[in-house]
């Protein structure tokens, strides 16, 4: 181990059933500095994260920490933070109900008594010298987002951690938070805590850190300094394209000729939602193919929503066929021909105790009304349809939905769909978490069903899936549509510099 | 336009407020602002101090029960035995005193025994097998209500309210402690009344000091609101939540087995009917009292003014002339639905304008 | 043959057979049904099966109801007892109004009752669906008030019906030997089959129970639905409020129906549908409150009083809840697990 490494994990390894989400991933930390590690969904960041904070224990592989002469065992994020681990989440993991000052010292001691005053003053001073705006008698929950993260930092430090985890700390921050929160960062750092931070955030990668890891596919892509790479390169080892790596993708006859797409179906205009996103533009064409593309977090999936009306509108219109049509409610949508299939399959999309077939004819039954259900021979004859349709592999059109595999359980999301002819069908990432075979299934049926005249909306974090299905795509970066990409531009190099933006136009 | 001003200052004051104290502010006013208005339209009858001083003698035992209902829910569980508890132990004791010869130490036993055994075996359920908190005490509540009736008739073998005359239990029952002399009144006769309580409202008060004590000040007592604010940070802070959850309701089955004991010793007899719908008073006492149902929020001075606004609104509906019985009832309920739907906008307006604000 | 095992309409009808059989084994005549002359000279049947029959029915409307708001919002309304009380003190107060008991009369009183039910259902509804409290915390206002509201309404009065034409309700009609509270619960079995068949209800009120995300991603109103399962609640307390009045010929306010909230959440849980809200199976729930009517008679049949019979079934529950319990359920699974891995380690041994 080297001087000035603080944290050393070598050959990790980790699997889940069915899934491999680590393989001899390595990983080094050293002394005031601020590392980031980055990949998209599924590169195995998460489980990593995990793995070092004791919620998952590794399968194979060896965690060395300075001061410690034999690797450590981390069992539980207990021993974790005994160990000087501290991790802050995205999500606030303190309590909201209780003072800033308690928030800092709860649990961290056993016996009965509390010399609050005490407390209170060591609080107050550790506040004061990470110059965070909280007062230590403060009620957590009436501190602003940053500031609760920030005690939460502060918690940390003073539990004198070394590794100090910032798992997505800036995706509910507005820009000035996020730099109050850089600078506690940055003088961390000057105190020699070393810092990994996880973030979708390109520029503030940029703007903060001195390192980067990428993960890819639950293997290490690399270790660099954030000089030797810039955005685009980022971008593209993320996803796993080389810059010159178009050869495969216009290959594709599956490609649907788009002269026909001229007319438009819906156009939505200076749209956006209580989710955040800035008011967008976004037309759907009859038979056209488009795609939202954007890391993570970039604000994708909420436009969708807001279409669908999933998420509160706040402002803007929507038309169909030139008319102006009101949507407040996922119903309102449904009846005006759109389907949407959500990102979070588990938390949007299943029913999980219910039917394969009660899962399929939910949405035509809701359709339909209430009033009106469909009968047993009906429904049957559904579900048998389009479980040979789309090959869903179930036991019996009985079988509760939830015990299908992802793949199966999303094909009957997208029966669900299809079953009502919407004009237009909105799929948020249809092939995360699936097996190749059922991708390549799903992507053949968005492709045909544009060819029937259907208009789809297609996202995906897989660059080469957009590729090879939408026409036209629209990118978006920080919550924010940045540019739009359709006929000859259509190509990875020119997607991750949009994608990447800054300083590689 | 000043005012508007002042009015901002005020609105920045209340979201500036932690939520229990800006929940028990509106209980506090509100209790005043009803005995006030007792006071003002309703006659001297409220002004005497032996009225204020009755409420206390009448509701020592709930006010011990609202106390661990209290604690239970700033966890977020409930407890809705604690009513047949009450009646279990009084019941227990009574028979243990008129019918065994037993003196007043094996019925103070008798009455802890009782609340901590279903203390610890609701605790159980609810913390380490994470049953829901509602179905246990709704079952611990049928059972302590069945096993009265059991009891009684295993004794005298019908159902039966009976009065003790164990005579030093008597002379304890009858004890006064006399207010100071300007508290008193004098009669029209002449003769001078002291204002009293009885021992009950000592016990009461004590605990509600007590409890008050570790629930502000010590970390057990923070763990409480930690747990019920988030059970899934406090695990991440390093609380043992289950070990939390389950001394909450320990000490809940345990106050409700001292409110028995204080029960009885006030009414001096055992009836399977007795502290018909407690818990409801008592959950409606901590709800008035400003601690919220979903947890991490509320105080046990809450649950003291929140006894008291309810026996004071009893008070004056009766002294209203709605004497029939029902009146009590409803007005509870009225009550219990007007602060939950308070709480319920509170909380939402709360959270939005915190939204807002990120 | 494992298939039948795992039908969730198994568990109530293995526990009617235990329950029965044990009354087999004890007292053979306890299925002795034979056909009397009632008071007014029409032949009736008798027994402890008809009794169960006839004393199971309030029971088991209840139970349709309880399945349907169980389902929809994971929890329970324990305000029914009070709301019967509310019903019948309503049916009692018209019918008395009148000069004369006539059928017309008694079917007015009735239909008032079940508009003033349901008026009471839509306010637990509303407290759950709009306010989000918590179901069983929302229902304890009206489990408190509701004796003194049905007390109230007949200012407390002591009320004695025995008109003929009221208690047929609770007895028999004349030339039926069946009795009628029997004949009401399997029409209002009929009208909730046929209200399930003919609208959504069923698939709603899962689906929202399930995972309500999805629901309203799907079009579904979830606040609607709760309430909606709420409002059919109040319509059965008010079918068992008139049959209860009918069947004491007056009105305890304190007492009618009394505990009926615990025997309600019972059978549903009897009937092996979660308490946690999702899948429901009606005709187990129905199943669920024979059994717990059955486990009634007998226990009265060894003279143990009603008010001590709660503490019997209060064991019961807590049974059934830690047997169904998550954490119980993977332990249990745990402990089974390691002896069959020891069972097969001897085996390769």
């Amino acid at each position: 181990m080297k001087e000035n490494v603080v944290l050393e994990m070598k050959n990790i390894h980790k699997s889940f059933p069915g899934v491999r989400a680590l393989q001899n991933v390595d990983f080094t930390l050293c002394e005031g500095e601020i590392h980031a590690l980055m990949g998209e969904n599924g590169a195995g960041k998460s489980t990593l994260i995990k793995i070092l904070t004791g919620v998952y224990e590794k399968d194979e592989g060896q965690i060395f920490l300075k001061g410690k002469d034999k690797a450590v065992v981390i069992r539980s994020p207990q021993d974790a933070q005994k160990l000087g681990i501290s991790t802050v989440y995205q999500e606030i993991t303190l309590c909201p109900n209780l003072s800033v000052a308690e928030n800092m010292y709860i649990g961290r001691t056993s016996g009965m008594g509390m010399n609050w005053k005490k407390v209170n003053k060591d609080a107050e001073e550790i506040l004061k010298s990470l110059d965070i705006p909280a007062k230590a008698t403060q009620q957590l929950g009436s501190c602003s987002i940053a500031v609760q993260q920030m005690v939460a930092i502060a918690r940390a430090v003073d539990m004198d951690c070394k590794v100090l985890i910032l798992d997505e700390p800036t995706s509910s921050l507005d820009d000035q938070e996020v730099k109050k929160l850089f600078k506690l960062m940055l003088d961390l750092r000057s105190r020699g805590v070393g810092i990994i931070f996880v973030t979708h955030f390109l520029d503030q990668v940029y703007e903060v850190c001195d390192k980067i890891t990428v993960l890819r596919d639950g293997q290490l892509v690399g270790e660099y300094e954030i000089k030797d790479l810039p955005r685009v390169k980022l971008v593209s080892k993320m996803l796993g394209k080389e810059f010159d790596d178009t050869t495969e993708i216009k290959d594709s006859s599956l490609i649907y000729d788009k002269e026909d797409a001229k007319d438009c179906v819906f156009e939505v205009e200076g749209l956006s939602s209580n989710a955040g996103i800035k008011p967008f533009d976004f037309s759907v064409k009859k038979g056209e193919v488009s795609g939202f593309a954007g890391l993570l977090g970039s604000g994708r999936s909420e436009c969708v929503r807001a279409i669908f009306g999933a998420d509160k509108v706040v402002g803007g219109t929507v038309k169909k066929n030139g008319k102006v049509i009101k949507i407040t409610k996922p119903i309102n949508a449904m009846k005006n021909g759109i389907g949407y299939l959500p990102e979070d399959r588990k938390r949007d999309g299943i029913v999980g105790d219910l039917s394969v077939r009660e899962n399929i004819i939910l949405a035509l039954q809701v359709l339909k009304g209430f009033f009106k259900p469909l009968s047993k021979a009906e429904a049957d004859k559904f579900a048998d349809e389009y479980i040979k349709l789309l090959d869903i592999k179930t036991a019996s059109a009985d079988t509760p939905i939830k015990s299908l595999s992802g793949g199966n359980q999303q094909k009957v999301i997208l029966a669900r769909w299809l079953l009502t002819h919407p004009e237009y069908l909105i799929l948020d990432e249809p092939t995360r978490g699936i097996d190749i075979g059922t991708k390549v299934d799903i992507q053949k049926l968005v492709l045909k069903l544009a060819s029937e005249g259907m208009s789809v909306t297609f996202i995906s974090s897989e660059t080469d899936e957009m590729l090879r299905t939408c026409s036209r795509l629209v990118v978006m970066r920080d919550r924010k549509m940045v540019g739009e990409i359709s006929g000859d531009d259509l190509n990875q190099s020119k997607i991750m510099s949009t994608i990447a933006g800054g300083e590689n136009k | 336009m000043a005012s508007f001003k002042k009015l901002s200052g005020l609105k920045k004051k209340v979201t500036g407020m932690t939520d229990t104290s800006l929940l028990l502010t509106i209980t506090v006013l509100v209790f005043f602002a009803m005995y006030l208005g007792a006071v003002l339209f309703l006659g001297e009858g409220f002004l005497k101090p032996q009225t204020f001083f009755n409420m206390l003698n009448q509701n020592a035992a709930l006010l011990i029960v609202s106390c661990g209902m209290t604690l239970v829910m700033i966890t977020g569980g409930i407890d809705i035995s604690v009513g047949g508890v009450v009646a279990l132990v009084s019941m227990c004791c009574a028979i243990n005193l008129d019918c065994h010869g037993g003196n007043i130490f094996q019925a103070i036993l008798i009455s802890l025994v009782i609340g901590l055994l279903f203390g610890i075996v609701q605790g159980y359920l609810v913390a380490y097998l994470e049953i829901q908190p509602f179905i246990v005490t709704l079952a611990g509540m049928f059972f302590a209500r069945g096993m009265t009736t059991i009891v009684c008739e295993k004794e005298f073998g019908k159902v039966i309210q009976f009065n003790v005359e164990n005579e030093a239990f008597v002379k304890i029952k009858d004890t006064r402690i006399n207010m100071p002399e300007f508290l008193g009144t004098v009669s029209k006769r002449g003769v001078f009344i002291p204002a009293y309580i009885e021992l009950g409202v000592i016990v009461a008060i004590l605990i509600v000091l007590i409890l008050f004590c570790v629930l502000r000040w010590t970390k057990t007592g923070r763990k409480f609101y930690a747990v019920g604010g988030n059970n899934q940070s406090a695990l991440m802070l390093g609380v043992n939540v289950k070990r939390t959850k389950f001394t909450a309701h320990v000490i809940c089955g345990l106050l409700a087995g001292v409110g028995g004991f204080v029960y009885f010793l006030h009414i001096g007899s055992g009836s399977p009917t007795h502290a018909a719908g407690m818990e409801m008073n008592a959950i409606a006492s901590s709800i008035i009292g400003g601690t919220m149902l979903s947890g991490g929020i509320g105080s046990i001075i809450g649950a003291l003014f929140g006894v008291l606004s309810l026996s004071t609104i009893k008070d004056i509906v009766s002294s209203m002339g709605f004497d029939e019985n029902w009146w009590t009832g409803i007005t509870v309920a009225a009550m219990l639905c007007l602060f939950l739907i308070i709480q319920s906008i509170v909380m939402a307006r709360k959270s939005s304008a915190g939204s807002k604000i990120e | 043959m494992t298939k039948i095992f795992k039908r969730q309409i198994f568990i109530p009808i293995a526990a009617m057979l235990a329950l029965l059989l044990f009354n087999l084994i004890i007292d053979p005549s306890f299925f002795h049904i034979s056909l009397t002359t009632n008071n007014a000279g029409d032949p009736v049947l008798s027994g402890n099966l008809i009794s169960i029959l006839n004393n199971g029915s309030e029971l088991a409307i209840l139970a349709l109801g309880m399945t349907l708001v169980t389902a929809a919002s994971g929890g329970q309304d324990i305000s029914v007892g009070a709301t019967i009380a509310i019903a019948g003190s309503v049916v009692l107060k018209i019918v008395c109004g009148a000069n004369e008991v006539s059928v017309g009369i008694v079917l007015v009183a009735f239909l008032v009752a079940c508009l003033v039910s349901m008026a009471f259902g839509a306010f637990n509804g509303a407290l759950v669906s709009i306010f989000k409290i918590q179901p069983m915390v929302a229902t304890l206002i009206l489990f408190t008030a509701g004796r003194s509201i049905a007390a109230w309404i007949n200012n407390n009065a002591q009320i004695n019906i025995s008109d003929p034409k009221f208690t047929y309700i609770a007895e028999f009609f004349p030339g039926l030997p069946i009795p009628t509270p029997f004949l009401i619960t399997i029409l209002c079995f009929i009208i909730m089959a046929l209200f399930m068949k003919f609208t959504n209800i069923g698939l709603y009120s899962q689906a929202v129970g399930i995972n309500e995300n999805s629901s309203k991603l799907n079009g579904i109103n979830p606040v609607f639905i709760k309430f909606l399962t709420f409002v059919i609640l109040g319509l059965c307390v008010a079918v068992c409020g008139l049959i209860k009045v009918s069947r004491s010929r007056g009105i305890t306010y304190s007492s009618i129906a009394e505990n009926i909230e615990m025997d309600a959440i019972l059978a549903v849980a009897l009937g092996g549908n979660a308490l946690g809200g999702g899948k429901f199976n009606m005709t187990a729930s129905v199943i669920g409150a024979y059994v717990i009517q059955i486990l009634t008679t007998t226990l009265y049949k060894y003279n143990i009083s009603s008010a001590a019979l709660s503490a019997y079934k209060a064991i019961v529950v807590i049974v059934l809840v830690v047997i169904s319990a998550p954490t119980v359920r993977r332990k249990a699974k745990a402990v089974t697990d390691k002896i069959k891995a020891n069972f097969a380690r001897k085996e390769v041994a």
